[in-house]
């Protein structure tokens, strides 16, 4: 699966784009298992109230599914304009 | 109807003739530029730089347009957003609207801005003296797109 990560999210992480081999089978499910494997995760996942997730480029939670999903994007709320 | 996300600067009074040179039934533009303040938080700014998601973000500004387009009658909307490095003094963002009338591009304009602000995919960070930051995300500016949830 693609994970795409944003401005303090890509800084933490150290990337902006990544393929993950994962299992999971909602979005909470991969922060998990992300958060588990290195500590840059968790740094970027401690706060999943900062956090935005859009699948497959629709908005949406935490919660959502990954079944059938390609990719996955965390970001914190946007401020342009 | 456009809209681009550019490195490069804009030019408002050619953006405006792009639109208004190839019709007559326009009665009212407004627009609206957004310019990078010289303080943040209380802190000098002296510099921004501007990250989106390509992609994504043309796809966001066209929903926003679309969108303004089905509430208010329009003729023409354009919105221009840069990324990359900016300074104070700089301009962001341009967003235009026209109508035969003024109150529908007085409306739409707002309504355009204020949606760009909670759901296009940019993110800022300012540089101040102590180093930089990633601007906070404004409930203000939550509270402005909600509004337009109302009837």
């Amino acid at each position: 699966m693609k994970v795409l990560y944003f401005a303090w999210l890509r800084e933490r992480i150290g990337t902006g784009s990544e393929e993950v081999e994962t299992n999971a089978s909602t979005v909470a499910e991969l922060v998990a298992e992300l958060t588990s494997r290195e500590d840059r995760y968790a740094a970027a996942f401690a706060d999943m109230s900062a956090v935005r997730v859009a699948v497959d480029q629709t908005m949406t939670d935490i919660d959502a599914s990954l079944t059938g999903a390609a990719e996955v994007a965390f970001f914190p709320p946007m401020t342009g304009g | 109807m456009s809209v681009s996300v550019q490195i490069e600067d804009f030019d408002i009074s050619q953006e405006i003739g792009a639109l208004t040179a190839v019709r007559t039934d326009i009665g009212a533009v407004v627009t609206f530029t957004g310019l990078v303040r010289d303080v943040g938080g209380g802190q000098p700014v002296s510099a921004m730089e501007l990250e989106h998601w390509p992609g994504m973000t043309e796809q966001a500004l066209e929903q926003i347009e679309t969108q303004a387009r089905q509430r208010w009658s329009l003729k023409a909307t354009r919105i221009v957003h840069r990324y990359g490095a900016l300074k104070p003094g700089d301009q962001i963002v341009l967003v235009i609207a026209a109508s035969p009338h003024r109150g529908a591009a007085f409306e739409a304009a707002e309504f355009m801005m204020d949606f760009l602000k909670t759901r296009a995919p940019f993110w800022k960070k300012e540089t101040m003296p102590q180093g930089a930051r990633w601007v906070d995300a404004r409930d203000a500016d939550d509270a402005a797109q909600a509004r337009w949830d109302q009837p």
